[in-house]
């Protein structure tokens, strides 16, 4: 599986649910918490099946959501325990 | 009217703005209206060449992406988009800082009657043709009739009584009337009025099965209110934002106002198989004895203007009722945006508020030549001058909703 990195998940996240007024990001958001970066459980859900549509796999409902940071997303994404779709 | 004859806790109009197809804008929007400038024409956000009715009144001095934020724009519907900037107008206009009232102390009351039809309408073409995991997220929270309040709350941070009024095309009249009610309680300040758009195609073939869409292809013949050749309304998208502040508080502060409402009451009709008739006349009397005036003190109506031949009747026979044949100069410049469903009764009172403020009552637009029979003083092809200090502007929603709601200017 291809890798999935910052800048997939930078588009995902303005295609998916835009991006807020004031927020830099295509700045270093790599530990920045999505509250912050103005993204709730709904941006996250959205994100999640846009993710499962770009990189072919399934993703657990209720999994991503619960993340706080756009590097536990791409962590995960990259690791082992995704199922192909 | 002076400052001192005001109840402490009476409803000032302080902020209004407008997003309609007349124009972006309150200015914008009075000076095409004065100037009988129709705004209805064929679509063009999508090809109407399949349906009966092809016209409407678009809002097309409008482009979201200008006002707000992706963020914002991404997970709701247009209704939403024109909501949120018009508030945006009214807050400037009223030059209130709302962030500086306590969060209880304010609030949003909307109507809507449309929902997020152009957003659920594309999430719907996803889930039929790449399933169900297609479907945005949103869809949960940019359809629902409550949505533009939700946003409002969230976005200026107002968690006093809010809500949402959905009664149709009554609705504008009904969710200010209801933001002027809640100021008894201690709100002081309330974000209302209403905005609809449902001009995309799954919003058409709703609304073409009803049978009260023209379906006159000339736009400058297909929406005549109380014309020998009515035949049924054009639809618009927009409306008005207006905020609405306790006498009191507006005094504080020293904000001019527009005007003041007087009184408000909503009747709803009986089943025709009832041997009641319908109650509009009785929702105009119980306002005007809300407001403690007497028909004569009215200087205008702003008419619901079905544009169907049997309403026009029915709204002319209230009017003939309560005021006496062709006693009273009527308005329906609705004939020149289509009807905006929750967004009609917001915006006449807007254009209400500018024709106190300027002794100006605005034309209905179009060649309308009011039926003899109606017996009705409809301000038709140019703007007249007259003295303007009270205005009732009413309106009706399918099914059977009356409103009637009373302004004064200051």
């Amino acid at each position: 599986m291809k890798e999935f990195d910052l800048d997939d998940l930078r588009g995902l996240m303005k295609g998916c649910a835009g991006v807020d007024e004031g927020v830099d990001i295509d700045g270093d958001i790599l530990h920045v918490p999505f509250e912050q970066l103005g993204y709730d459980s709904l941006a996250l859900l959205e994100i999640a099946h846009k993710i499962e549509d770009q990189m072919g796999v399934i993703i657990p409902d209720g999994s991503v959501e619960k993340m706080q940071t756009p590097v536990e997303i791409i962590v995960y994404v990259n690791s082992d325990v995704l199922k192909a779709s | 009217m002076s400052a001192t004859a005001l109840r402490e806790d009476q409803a000032v109009i302080t902020g209004v703005g407008v997003i309609a197809p007349t124009g972006f804008g309150l200015g914008p929007h009075w000076e095409a209206t004065l100037a009988g400038r129709s705004a209805i024409r064929r679509i063009t956000r999508f090809d109407p060449s399949v349906y009966s009715c092809q016209l409407a009144g678009e809002a097309a001095g409008f482009s979201v992406e200008e006002h707000l934020p992706t963020r914002l724009v991404t997970q709701t519907d247009r209704m939403t988009h024109m909501a949120l900037v018009a508030a945006d107008l009214a807050i400037a206009d009223a030059g209130i800082d709302l962030s500086g009232l306590d969060e209880f102390e304010a609030a949003v009351i909307t109507a809507n009657s449309s929902g997020g039809f152009e957003f659920g309408q594309d999430e719907l073409q996803r889930l039929w043709t790449r399933g169900p995991r297609s479907v945005s997220a949103y869809l949960s929270i940019a359809w629902f009739y409550a949505a533009s309040t939700g946003q409002l709350s969230i976005r200026h941070g107002l968690r006093g009584p809010c809500g949402v009024v959905a009664t149709d095309q009554a609705g504008g009249l009904d969710a200010v009337a209801a933001a002027g009610r809640v100021l008894a309680d201690g709100v002081r300040a309330v974000i209302t009025g209403g905005t609809d758009a449902s001009l995309c195609s799954w919003g058409f073939v709703t609304q073409i099965p009803g049978g009260r869409l023209s379906r006159v292809a000339d736009p400058d013949r297909a929406y005549l209110p109380f014309d020998e050749q009515a035949s049924g309304y054009v639809p618009g998208e927009g409306g008005a934002i207006l905020i609405v502040e306790r006498a009191d508080h507006a005094a504080d502060r020293q904000a001019a106002g527009y005007g003041v409402i007087l009184g408000h009451a909503a009747t709803f009709d009986p089943p025709p198989w009832s041997g009641h008739g319908p109650r509009l006349a009785d929702a105009i009397r119980l306002a005007l004895r809300d407001a403690g005036l007497e028909p004569g003190e009215v200087d205008a109506v702003f008419a619901d203007a079905a544009g169907i031949p049997e309403a026009d009747e029915i709204e002319a026979a209230a009017l003939r009722e309560v005021f006496g044949a062709g006693q009273v100069p009527v308005c329906a410049p609705k004939a020149m945006t289509g009807r905006l469903y929750a967004g009609a009764g917001a915006l006449d009172i807007a254009t209400a508020l500018l024709a106190i403020a300027n002794d100006t009552l605005p034309p209905t637009g179009a060649a309308i030549r009011p039926r003899a029979d109606h017996q009705i003083d409809l301000v038709t092809g140019a703007p007249r001058r007259a003295p303007v200090g009270t205005v009732l502007v009413v309106a009706r929603g399918h099914g059977g909703f009356n409103s009637a709601l009373l302004l004064r200017g200051m």
